[in-house]
């Protein structure tokens, strides 16, 4: 099923940041977003993850289906990697969690508390997260920060590798992923401030 | 005009606008009604009614405490209305009206409870008892303490008009709840609410009966009351609203930048 | 929703849980009170039942502040609003998980606080009974408040102000439980309102606590 997004206009803190947006993922391909810091992508993200509401528009195929993965990872020091893990494949319903320790190489420090993880490592385990979840669309604000060269390349086999499942991304990225993906630039959808006339119009 | 196109008619005033272009027209004749009617009501409660046989002139606060505490509950009552008309309707106004009525009927709930211990002395001999009309009136001002302290605290405007909403639709349950528990908890030493009681303005009624002398002048006390805290809102749910539009201006400006 | 409640176990008990913080709380102002009121042991025993009350609400209290903002600040809250689990059951999970670290130790080491306090023998059946009835409610009260101010920087303070108010039913109706129970009195009244509050609460704060922290997540 294919995420189909129309006339999508979204707000942070009540101001309005994009309008006009409409694009669609199709299962198997993946969306690069692009654009200025404070540009919005990490709002269209959440809205499109359902943590806000969005101001108008459209949004269909979302529900039930998103994997988000937002700038924190929702680790918890004093639990063990597996056990983090664990309780991520518990709440979506129970998969094995051995392929996701696999395709981010975290086999190793598997025992280890999350808290004496270095950046890098909690961030790996926090996009092992995604695979424990099943779900087909992944939603990443800024995947790779803090991934060495390893890593993002790691990152990049497990996108590549979620696609040809049949499942979708779409990543708010400043680096190249070597991904076969279009990009949609979101500057050109800033949102014009609302007109003065409207009902509740004298406070936006 | 039917009912409900008379109810859409009342709406338009939850635009900003028209409720500033209206209530900028009304203010003027409010403020001069309010100080006719409480300045009538006070001066004629206090200079010009008899004293008490038994309470002596003690009795004449009353034209303070009842109103007080009467407006201290009404108001309230008006800030869960107004909150869940925001809560459904998603009027901003219904919102900043409940956000101006908090600091007024913090107030009222004050000069209730310290009207209520001046005349408390002389008649029970004691500042405070923990009386359970006194003490709902002392949980209601905890109440609308920490509604006005989660407004304050947030600072995107819808975001705090949606919990504090909340927070006054539990919070008038527990409050009913702790009336209830308090009166449980000690039967007190204050007489039943005498003064909407019917029997007790016309004078029928013998028990603890409010006499004419004393009620008429009470009744222009309520009213007095009753269109200071309209008035207060009015004006403070303009003053509100400005603030809600410069911040929205500013952020504009940003946003434009 | 077991694996949400069997994870906020192990974090209570994992080092730097607070577990058990609650419950030192609880003996320290039990074993201040006779200092503050002096060491006679028919006043201490008249007292008990409410030093006893407000102790265990109090600790109650201290540990509301931990209990949703460290899911909020590590970004926990962000990715279980996605979850499957509606965020009703997250919230009620959340609350039982406080009680069973917070307010299960209190009800259990009350009876042991009462002998210091010199609670009357009737007296212990009736305190342990109306905490195990009206610390739900603390619970699920708190999480309600936790999840109104979870966004707030400091806010602990605001949230004691906005939670204390509610608790006051609870309060009355428990301690009237515990004093009428100490002093041989007829407790069925106090004890069947202090059940239905709490019982009122577990049924509908849910829904509250989850409306707000929807609203505290946009």
């Amino acid at each position: 099923m294919t995420l189909t997004v129309t006339d999508l206009a979204i707000a942070r803190g009540g101001i309005p940041v994009l309008e006009g947006l409409n694009f669609a993922l199709a299962p198997g391909r993946a969306l690069i977003l692009r654009g200025p810091n404070g540009a919005g992508k990490t709002t269209l993200l959440r809205t499109l993850a359902g943590l806000q509401p969005p101001l108008a528009g459209r949004i269909e195929g979302a529900e039930d289906r998103i994997a988000y993965a937002g700038h924190s990872d929702g680790l918890k020091p004093t639990l063990s990697v597996t056990e983090n893990l664990m309780f991520w494949a518990a709440v979506f319903g129970g998969r094995d969690i051995a392929p996701a320790l696999d395709a981010f190489a975290l086999g190793e420090l598997a025992e280890r508390h999350a808290g004496n993880l270095s950046a890098g490592q909690k961030r790996r385990l926090g996009l092992a997260r995604l695979l424990v979840t099943g779900r087909p669309i992944w939603m990443l604000d800024e995947p790779t920060v803090s991934l060495d060269r390893d890593a993002v390349a790691m990152f990049a086999d497990a996108v590549r590798a979620h696609l040809g499942q049949g499942g979708s991304a779409l990543i708010a990225t400043h680096i190249d992923l070597g991904l076969e993906a279009e990009v949609l630039d979101v500057g050109p959808y800033r949102a014009r401030p609302a007109p003065l006339d409207d009902p509740d119009g004298d406070f936006l | 005009m039917t009912i409900s196109t008379r109810l859409n008619a009342l709406w338009e005033y939850a635009n900003p606008r028209k409720f500033l272009a209206l209530t900028e027209r009304v203010l003027p004749a409010l403020w001069v009604l309010t100080a006719v009617t409480l300045v009538g009501g006070l001066v004629w409660g206090f200079f010009f009614t008899p004293d008490d046989y038994k309470q002596g002139s003690t009795v004449k606060i009353i034209y303070i405490h009842v109103p007080s505490a009467f407006l201290a509950t009404s108001v309230w009552f008006m800030m869960l209305v107004t909150s869940l008309v925001w809560l459904i309707r998603r009027h901003h106004v219904s919102a900043l009206a409940a956000r101006a009525a908090a600091p007024v009927g913090t107030v009222m709930t004050l000069i209730a409870l310290i009207t209520g211990a001046i005349w408390g002395q002389p008649m029970w001999g004691t500042w405070w008892e923990w009386d359970p009309r006194l003490t709902s009136f002392l949980v209601l001002f905890l109440f609308y303490l920490g509604y006005m302290a989660l407004w304050e605290a947030i600072e995107d405007g819808d975001t705090a008009a949606d919990l504090t909403s909340v927070l006054c639709l539990v919070g008038s349950v527990f409050a009913v709840l702790s009336r209830y528990a308090v009166y449980f908890w000690n039967q007190g030493l204050h007489q039943g609410a005498s003064v909407l009681r019917a029997g007790a303005v016309s004078g029928t009624d013998t028990e603890e009966k409010v006499s004419n002398v004393y009620a008429y002048p009470l009744l222009l006390c309520l009213l007095g009351f009753g269109l200071l805290f309209v008035t207060l809102v009015f004006y403070r749910t303009g003053t509100e609203i400005r603030a809600r539009r410069i911040k929205a201006l500013m952020a504009r400006e940003r946003a434009n930048g | 929703m077991i694996a949400l409640l069997k994870r906020d176990l192990v974090l209570a008990f994992r080092a730097g849980g607070g577990f058990g913080l609650g419950l030192a709380f609880f003996l320290i102002v039990t074993v201040l009170v006779p200092f503050s009121v002096g060491p006679q042991s028919a006043l201490l025993s008249s007292i008990a039942p409410g030093v006893l009350w407000l102790g265990a609400l109090l600790a109650c209290l201290l540990s509301l502040d931990r209990l949703l903002a460290l899911d909020w600040e590590d970004g926990t809250l962000d990715l279980l609003a996605t979850a499957p689990l509606p965020l009703e059951s997250v919230v009620t999970m959340k609350a039982l998980a406080h009680w069973l670290t917070t307010g299960l130790p209190l009800v259990l080491a009350a009876p042991v606080l009462g002998v210091l306090l010199n609670l009357p023998a009737p007296g212990f059946v009736w305190l342990v009974v109306s905490l195990l009835l009206g610390t739900p409610a603390l619970s699920v009260v708190g999480t309600f408040g936790a999840a109104l101010t979870v966004g707030l920087k400091r806010g602990g303070l605001l949230l004691s102000l906005l939670v204390l108010p509610l608790y006051v039913p609870t309060l009355i109706f428990g301690a009237e439980v515990a004093r009428r129970g100490a002093a041989g009195m007829e407790v069925a009244t106090p004890l069947l309102m202090l059940a239905g509050i709490t019982a009122a609460a577990i049924a509908l704060l849910p829904f509250a606590s989850a409306a707000v922290l929807r609203v505290n997540l946009r």
